[in-house]
């Protein structure tokens, strides 16, 4: 028998899948294993790291961007090698990275946006709210998309993160997104948008409201928009009011403090308004002959115990009809399965435990397959949340490594997939090359002081590389 | 967060029994699983009980011919079924207050998967950990 992989003669080779939050954690994680030689090879479909810090988070929100420097420390390591660019099913396949690496980790993300079920969705005007997301942070695969800021007003369904970072950045001002690493497409859309009405709908009551408070506190003092709710739809209805004093959660009455001294402010009028909505939900999109978007039918909601004590939310037979001109749904992401990767269907994820691939079949492991991040656990928590998370997966690894559970590929060595990715992918993008453009990217940024002007085409980004 | 965050990284399918399986084989699947509880389930899969490592326990203090006896003996028969879409801190404080520690969780008819306390915990501990984390970093870039 062959020693057991992990020494500096025989390291012990991983492949991450996606270069996101989760794989950035895992491959801290994995690098800082003391008394085990770990390389590890990190694969992203784009030219660029970092996941959805880059092209998810907020382009006003750049502190929360401040975690990439964590992941450059780890990337720095002698033992990381970058791929961009190289996509995971089209360039490299399961059996490729299984020739290749002992372990084999999957971090890619959830990629879409849950669909609402109801009449209209596909009209012209609807959009899920993480493409519109996507194309403000300037994901290449979103350049040419459009969305048709003339109207006057927009829904926005869900109140979660993503369906506030869209309504703050539709009210924000022209001058506000100047200052950001906005997209400039989408600074240039949005400078002629003619909004002026948002409207944020959630399903539930302002104690079940996802958003955080600093979140919300944060729309309540917009330069260029009022934040208004709805007097009746601030207060509590009787099971949340009994829950709140049951729980004491200083958190949650907290958020229904700001929310109620919202709703007894007057508009102050400012050139926008943001309407927070509760306890409704749309039942249909509403269109034109021409198939575009004229409003949405909502009923009206109320809540109703579980035999857990969970509120949720049941409709009524109330409707009303809000006029828009614009819909994102925003009520959940969705992971997307992956080519030769079992999928658990009933909650979006890759089937697994504790982040151990599970076969569908035997329901026991996959030896040298695992996973970390949305598409382990799905689409909950923060950036941080991840790194437990992933800390939990890393786990798994090393005692499967100790107990001789890893692949036995044919070529483990560093050489050997380095000419595989240049094959398939010659213009692949190093963790230098990365570096060189963001050093662009920045410089691009400091005439106008902002953070950065990204690159928003895989074809600019090769330019700038000269390739 | 809800029960579905934390049924989705727990892979395997709910282990049950049937009400007239002997204590004996129950204790078997809890050995073999490495688990707290089953469900009872009867031929539909409909579940009609809850059977844990301490009701067995309770029951064996008092005499050994437990391991011969039908689960539907022993088994508490008033279960609390959870939604995947239930709220964890709901969820965990129902659980807390009853002392309930293992939750067994429905959608559209069947049986999804069974949650425990400590599952709760330990995704809140998480959850909590990760925001502190976050947080943290945040503080540290706003300083000059």
């Amino acid at each position: 028998m062959t020693a057991r992989p992990g020494t500096v003669d025989r390291p012990l080779r991983v492949a991450i899948v996606g270069a996101g939050p989760a794989g950035y954690y895992a491959a801290d994680h994995l690098l800082r294993q003391e008394g085990l030689v770990i390389e590890v090879d990190m694969f992203d479909r784009l030219p660029t790291p970092y996941g959805l810090v880059r092209l998810g988070v907020a382009p006003d929100h750049q502190k929360i961007k401040s975690v990439t420097g964590i992941f450059d420390k780890v990337a720095a390591n002698p033992r990381f090698r970058f791929y961009g660019g190289v996509e995971f099913g089209r360039d490299l396949t399961v059996d490729d990275l299984r020739r290749h690496y002992h372990q084999i980790l999957y971090s890619t993300g959830a990629q879409t946006d849950r669909r609402m079920g109801i009449p209209g969705e596909d009209l012209r005007g609807s959009h899920p709210a993480t493409e519109f997301v996507a194309w403000y942070n300037g994901h290449p695969d979103y350049r040419d998309y459009q969305f048709d800021l003339s109207h006057e007003r927009a829904a926005i369904v869900g109140v979660g993160n993503v369906a506030v970072d869209v309504a703050r950045i539709l009210c924000r001002t022209p001058e506000e997104l100047a200052k950001t690493d906005i997209a400039d497409h989408a600074l240039e859309a949005l400078r002629q948008s003619r909004l002026q009405e948002v409207y944020l709908l959630g399903r539930r009551g302002p104690a079940q409201a996802a958003f955080t408070n600093p979140e919300i506190k944060e729309l309540s003092e917009l330069p260029g928009a009022d934040l208004i709710v709805l007097p009746e739809e601030a207060e509590l209805d009787a099971l949340s009011r009994a829950a709140l004093e049951r729980s004491q959660d200083r958190a949650t009455m907290k958020k229904v403090e700001i929310l109620q001294e919202a709703a007894r402010r007057a508009p102050t009028g400012k050139p926008r308004r943001l309407t927070l909505r509760f306890l409704v939900s749309p039942v249909e999109v509403m269109g034109d002959e021409a198939g575009q978007v004229v409003g949405l039918r909502l009923v009206r909601n109320q809540l109703y115990a579980t035999e857990t004590g969970a509120l949720q939310a049941k409709p009524t037979n109330e409707f009303e009809e809000l006029q828009v001109g614009l819909v994102f749904r925003s009520v959940g992401y969705q992971g997307v399965p992956l080519s030769g990767v079992p999928f658990n269907e009933s909650w979006g994820v890759i089937l697994n435990e504790k982040g151990r691939v599970l076969d569908p079949a035997t329901r026991q492991p996959r030896v040298g397959e695992y996973t970390a991040g949305w598409i382990k656990r799905g689409p909950t928590g923060v950036i941080g949340t991840n790194k437990p998370d992933a800390a939990e997966t890393v786990a798994c690894m090393i005692e499967d490594a100790a107990q001789g559970r890893v692949r036995e590929p044919a070529e483990p060595d560093a050489g050997a997939a380095q000419r595989l990715v240049r094959e398939r992918q010659p213009h692949y993008v190093s963790y230098a090359d990365w570096q060189k453009l963001d050093a662009l990217e920045v410089a691009r940024g400091r005439a106008g002081g902002r953070p950065r002007v990204k690159f928003t085409r895989v074809k600019e980004m090769m330019a700038a590389l000269e390739r | 967060m809800n029960i579905a965050t934390v049924l989705a990284s727990k892979g395997v399918k709910v282990v049950t029994v049937q009400p007239e399986q002997t204590i004996r084989e129950g204790l078997a699947l809890l050995a073999e699983h490495n688990i707290g509880a089953l469900v009872v389930v009867d031929e539909t899969q409909k579940p009609v009980g809850i059977v844990s490592e301490r009701d067995i326990v309770r029951a064996l203090a008092k005499t050994e011919t437990v391991f011969a006896w039908s689960v539907s003996r022993i088994m508490t028969k008033e279960v609390i079924i959870g939604a995947p879409q239930d709220d964890l801190a709901a969820v965990g404080y129902t659980m807390t207050e009853r002392r309930i520690r293992h939750l067994p969780v429905m959608e559209r008819g069947k049986l999804v998967g069974i949650v425990s306390i400590g599952d709760i915990l330990k995704a809140q501990r998480d959850h909590y950990q990760g925001e502190v984390d976050t947080l943290q970093l945040q503080l540290l870039k706003s300083q000059p």
